[in-house]
């Protein structure tokens, strides 16, 4: 059964917007896409909007529905009364380019400024190789469809915008995890992950975790490990005697 | 907020009861100190000596002020004047384990410092700098505290045991031993599901394969671990209901209804 929804969408740019009523003929079983594209097929063909797989794996069309952040080819119609008022923000912690695409051009500076993967030599017949266990261990933080939703969310940056130079965001701490997680690394990236990616400043509140389409468990399985790695290297003063004495760590720092 | 985000005069068009929660959880820490700030300055109802319960809130009593029967590990402390809590050692280990509790973290900062009170609910903080600053920077001693709440839950163990005792010697168990008893379960699966314990047991190394003992316990810990608020939440209630229980029998409100001896 289809029926006519209402909707706010914000239109505008850098410069000026505002949210803009819509009434759009939905159809039964659709999500949240469906319904943009329909406004823009019929009646708003300027509308920009960004997205490209409607199946949730593309992480392109990162928006805020009801003030909440989602993926819109995820979200259902049904999730919401036919009677109420649905309204579609651009994602508010990034720039704004037009209407409902954003530039998330900071996630792609953070992410060029984590040193990359550096295995050591391979075995002497040329392989590396590594234990199932420790395979899997980082499979959950590569499900990652880089939609930024969790950096869109996350308060360190989105209430404060002048916190965005010292901060990573929790999408990076997943990679920050992974790698010193990962047993034929050699860069200890432990200091860096505290000073320069600023995980000291998640105060685990989890709602990277929340909004997460990929139900990563970013915070449980990625930053608070990854802080009490940093409490080994920096904060707690027998795991850092032992390591010198018994040099446990031969990883680079960087 | 910078100048090329999108203007958006509304804070948050979260239609949600999104206070709901934090109000809820709030209230309940709110609950618990009021309570245990209570007790501890209260200095009185916690042995109660023929059935031999001890509260958890005064385990172990090891000042020369504890009465008769209830110090089970010597009295190194001495005498300590009545507005100071005879089990200030018990306070501050466990006060503190649950103070930097990962859990307990997050539910305070949304509750109390509105750090955020709800996600994409903007916090009414002019500047934010997280835990890499005094004080919040101690957070990161958790571990030491995950330390010595492990010991604690031991001598938990210990006084689960002594309540075993018969009234009228022997074996025995009354309804305040099946409390304590269950208290110390939970206790237990809220200590052993600690995030400090999950990269203790295991969670530090970087290469699983080298250790297939570890790599067991942090399997095992990291299942606890999904459920590590839960247990925050349970064990909360049941050690407030277990000290309350042999507070009422230990001042003679109400006697313990005895199922063995
Ligand atoms: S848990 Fe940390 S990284 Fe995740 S949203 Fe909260 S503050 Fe940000
Ligand atoms: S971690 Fe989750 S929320 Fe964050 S970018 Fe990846 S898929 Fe999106
Ligand atoms: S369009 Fe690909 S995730 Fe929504
Ligand atoms: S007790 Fe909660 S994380 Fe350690």
């Amino acid at each position: 059964m289809g029926y006519d929804l209402s909707m706010r969408v914000w239109r505008g740019d850098v410069d000026s917007g505002e949210l803009a009523p819509y009434t759009v003929p939905v159809e039964e079983g659709e999500v949240v896409l469906d319904a943009v594209h329909r406004l823009q097929a019929t009646q708003a063909p300027d509308l920009a909007v960004r997205w490209n797989c409607k199946a949730g794996k593309c992480g392109s069309c990162s928006a805020e529905v009801n003030g909440r952040p989602r993926l819109m080819c995820m979200t259902r119609l049904t999730d919401y009364d036919p009677d109420e008022t649905i309204t579609v923000t651009p994602m508010r912690t990034f720039p704004v380019v037009k209407d409902l695409v954003c530039d998330v051009s900071y996630n792609y500076e953070k992410a060029r400024e984590l040193p990359a993967f550096a295995p050591g030599p391979p075995d002497p017949d040329g392989k590396r190789r590594m234990m199932q266990a420790d395979v899997e261990r980082g499979q959950e933080f590569r499900k990652c469809i880089e939609c930024f939703l969790c950096q869109n969310t996350c308060h360190v940056i989105r209430d404060h915008e002048e916190n965005k130079p010292a901060f990573a965001g929790p999408r990076f701490f997943l990679r920050y995890a992974e790698l010193d997680m990962h047993p034929l690394d050699t860069n200890d990236r432990r200091q860096l992950a505290q000073e320069a990616a600023g995980l000291g400043m998640c105060n685990i509140t989890k709602c990277c975790t929340e909004v997460c389409p990929e139900n990563i468990k970013i915070t449980d399985n990625a930053i608070i490990p990854m802080k009490e790695r940093v409490v080994d290297r920096r904060y707690d003063p027998l795991v850092w005697l032992g390591s010198k004495i018994f040099r446990r760590d031969e990883r680079t720092e960087v | 907020m910078g100048p090329a985000r999108a203007k958006v005069a509304e804070r948050t068009f979260r239609r949600d009861r999104w206070w709901l929660s934090p109000l809820g959880i709030g209230l309940i820490l709110l609950f618990f100190v009021v309570y245990s700030t209570i007790r501890y300055f209260m200095n009185d109802h916690y042995w109660a000596a023929e059935e031999h319960y001890l509260t958890p809130f005064y385990s172990p009593c090891i000042s020369a002020s504890c009465v008769p029967g209830s110090s089970h590990f010597g009295t190194p402390l001495p005498e300590i004047p009545a507005f100071i809590p005879i089990a200030i050692v018990t306070l501050i280990g466990v006060g503190g384990f649950r103070a930097t509790c990962y859990y307990y973290r997050k539910a305070y900062y949304r509750s109390f410092f509105l750090s955020p009170t709800a996600c994409a609910v903007p916090e009414p903080r002019g500047s934010y700098k997280g835990e890499t600053r005094f004080p919040l920077i101690v957070q990161n001693s958790h571990r030491y505290f995950f330390y010595v709440a492990a010991l604690f839950a031991l001598i938990n163990l210990y006084d689960a045991i002594l309540a075993l005792h018969g009234v009228n010697g022997g074996v025995g168990v009354g309804l305040g031993t099946v409390i304590i008893w269950g208290n110390l379960a939970m206790l237990a699966a809220y200590t052993l599901s600690c995030h400090a314990c999950r990269h203790v047991v295991g969670g530090r190394l970087r290469n699983f394969g080298k250790h297939p003992v570890r790599y067991r316990f942090w399997t095992l810990v990291s299942k606890l671990n999904t459920r590590h608020g839960q247990f925050a939440m349970i064990s909360l209630f049941t050690v407030i209901f277990t000290d309350f229980y042999i507070m009422a029998v230990a001042a003679d409100w109400f006697s313990d209804p005895r199922i063995v001896n």
